[in-house]
């Protein structure tokens, strides 16, 4: 019985560290997130997040952004995108870069930046669940 | 007491200052004259057209919650404001111009043209000619917009749909195609015969070539020439990083107006233009860097405006309305920047540009702002917090001026009175 209390107790203490590191993670992750924002995206994203009007999508607020499809806002990011996009009711219409050199866990830290930026407060985005989505990518043009 | 009288005055002072900022529906313009909120909400209004009546035109960039791409307006007891206001067809675009008794559209790839009774209503709603079709629709700078000169040649913008003809288009390292086959059919100004129907490419004429895209054109019949402003290419600092600062893309390169004659190349892709070395530099894209100077054999603009404010719509001003240092002059509409990022945008403004004896003294003046309606005039940092943005412009039987914008679809009357 006190055997069963104190493997509990440390359960539990492990459970709650490891809580704690993912929260710092987390908080890390958005730091990094940002810096890949500002130096990738901001110029036609805008730094509100806003885009601009007929020509490159808003982030913030977006459906797509804060929607539950991460494996099509992975793609974007790392492929780039060259389509007329209907959003929310408007349409936009530049080309995206794309980020061939942008590595999993960057993806993950962007993604997971702006999905809890300005008013969006989408979850955060893991590296596996980048790793799936490129897996699925890949396994989706073959 | 003394303080309550002077917080009275504050008070009267400041509900006055509202009065009046919205007697002229937010402007900010030159003494004498006024502006008044003709329409509002209308839809996404990129040009007008005017009739010798008075009525308005206004194309659509995409249909309105009517379900209109083209929007008719009146103002029945001339107080400034419309109050009649119709619509039809489904076509998103940005060109329209009235040519004596007919009524031109265009949509992202074609002409169309509409018959007006007496009454400046179109007649055939449903059934325009095609004037000409299959023009490069590829999303990027699609925008055909049309002006006429005295005769009854139409010309038509291509835009090009390419930032600097990269073989990959807006990707950092990706060369620029030599030669840039994109200008084959598009990256000019075409000319067709606005009386023609059912033409395509290899019935017009590439007129002049070397424009990145052309939003804003118009005749000016006082010197018998076409007058076009150029958006100039984006992100030399996003893919140059070694190259061009933030602080130099947000001024590099100039918005440009040139005087075109037939047959003239503005360079595109290949140079840009420097506003404060003066000189056309080799794209980065093409082997510049930023100080080799380009060919000669391009053409030098006649006005360079700051950088990235995208200009909408030109107009030479043939009224009487205004003082005579308007006449045969051109108001040009600047949208407002995005690609100053991060320092703040510019541009939301309607600018005016002198001429003396046919030509552009090379000087401009802003002429009407306030569009972004930021409070105190303070800079707008991100595009889509403004309120409107210029896009088309038209004058009306009296000489006034009519301004659209492209956002919430608004249409400002500017007029003057001594």
């Amino acid at each position: 019985m006190v055997n069963f209390s104190i493997k509990g107790f440390i359960k539990l203490a492990v459970f709650i560290s490891f809580l704690g590191m993912a929260q710092s993670g987390n908080a890390q992750n958005k730091i990094n997130g940002k810096k890949i924002f500002e130096t990738r995206c901001l110029v036609c994203h805008q730094s509100d997040g806003g885009g601009v009007p007929n020509m490159n999508p808003p982030l913030d607020g977006s459906t797509n952004v804060n929607g539950k499809d991460i494996a099509r806002l992975v793609k974007i990011i790392r492929n780039g995108y060259d389509e007329r996009v209907a959003l929310d009711g408007m349409y936009y219409n530049n080309a995206m870069t794309a980020n061939p050199d942008l590595k999993e866990d960057a993806i993950a830290d962007v993604l997971t930046y702006i999905r809890a930026s300005w008013s969006n407060k989408a979850g955060a985005v893991t590296i596996s669940q980048v790793k799936a989505a490129l897996l699925k990518n890949k396994a989706a043009k073959k | 007491m003394k303080k309550q009288i002077q917080l009275l005055s504050m008070a009267i002072f400041a509900f006055c200052m509202n009065v009046i900022a919205q007697e002229n529906a937010g402007l900010t313009l030159p003494t004498g004259f006024k502006a008044s909120l003709y329409a509002n909400n209308i839809g996404t209004a990129r040009h007008i057209a005017i009739t010798k009546s008075g009525v308005v035109f206004a194309k659509l960039n995409n249909p309105n919650k009517e379900g209109n791409s083209i929007v008719r307006l009146e103002d029945a007891n001339n107080d400034g404001v419309a109050d009649k206001m119709n619509g039809w067809a489904k076509y998103g675009g940005t060109g329209i111009y009235v040519k004596g008794n007919s009524l031109y559209a265009s949509s992202n790839e074609a002409i169309f043209k509409y018959e007006l009774n007496s009454k400046d209503e179109v007649v055939n709603p449903l059934t325009p000619q095609t004037i000409v079709s299959g023009l490069l629709d590829r999303r990027q700078h699609n925008s055909k917009s049309i002006t006429f000169d005295k005769g009854n040649n139409i010309y038509v913008n291509i835009g090009a749909y390419s930032n600097a003809c990269q073989v990959e288009d807006r990707k950092a390292g990706s060369q620029g195609r030599v030669p840039c086959n994109i200008l084959d059919s598009a990256g000019g100004i075409w000319k067709f015969d606005g009386t023609k129907e059912n033409q395509t490419y290899k019935d017009g004429k590439r007129y002049a070539t070397g424009l990145r895209n052309v939003v804003g054109l118009d005749w000016n019949n006082e010197t018998n020439q076409l007058y076009v402003a150029q958006h100039g290419r984006d992100q030399l600092n996003s893919f140059y990083p070694n190259l061009y600062t933030d602080a130099q893309n947000a001024e590099l390169p100039a918005e440009t107006f040139y005087a075109i004659n037939e047959g003239d190349n503005a360079g595109w892709p290949y140079v840009y233009y420097d506003p404060s070395q003066h000189k056309k530099i080799v794209s980065p894209e093409y082997g510049g860097d930023g100080m080799k100077e380009g060919s000669s054999e391009f053409k030098d603009p006649a006005v360079a405006f700051p950088a990235h404010m995208a200009p909408m719509a030109v107009l030479f001003y043939t009224g009487n309305q205004f003082p005579a240092k308007y006449k045969n002059g051109a108001f040009i509409s600047f949208h407002g920047s995005w690609n100053r990022s991060p320092l703040p945008q510019e541009g939301f403004f309607v600018a005016f540009i002198p001429f003396k004896n046919g030509k552009a003294t090379g000087e401009w003046e802003i002429f009407a702002n306030g569009f972004a309606g930021t409070e105190n005039g303070a800079k707008v940092t991100n595009t889509s917090k403004a309120k409107a943005r210029p896009c088309g412009l038209a004058q009306g039987p009296d000489g006034s001026i009519y301004v659209s914008d492209d956002t919430k679809g608004s249409i400002f009357k500017i007029s003057y009175s001594k």
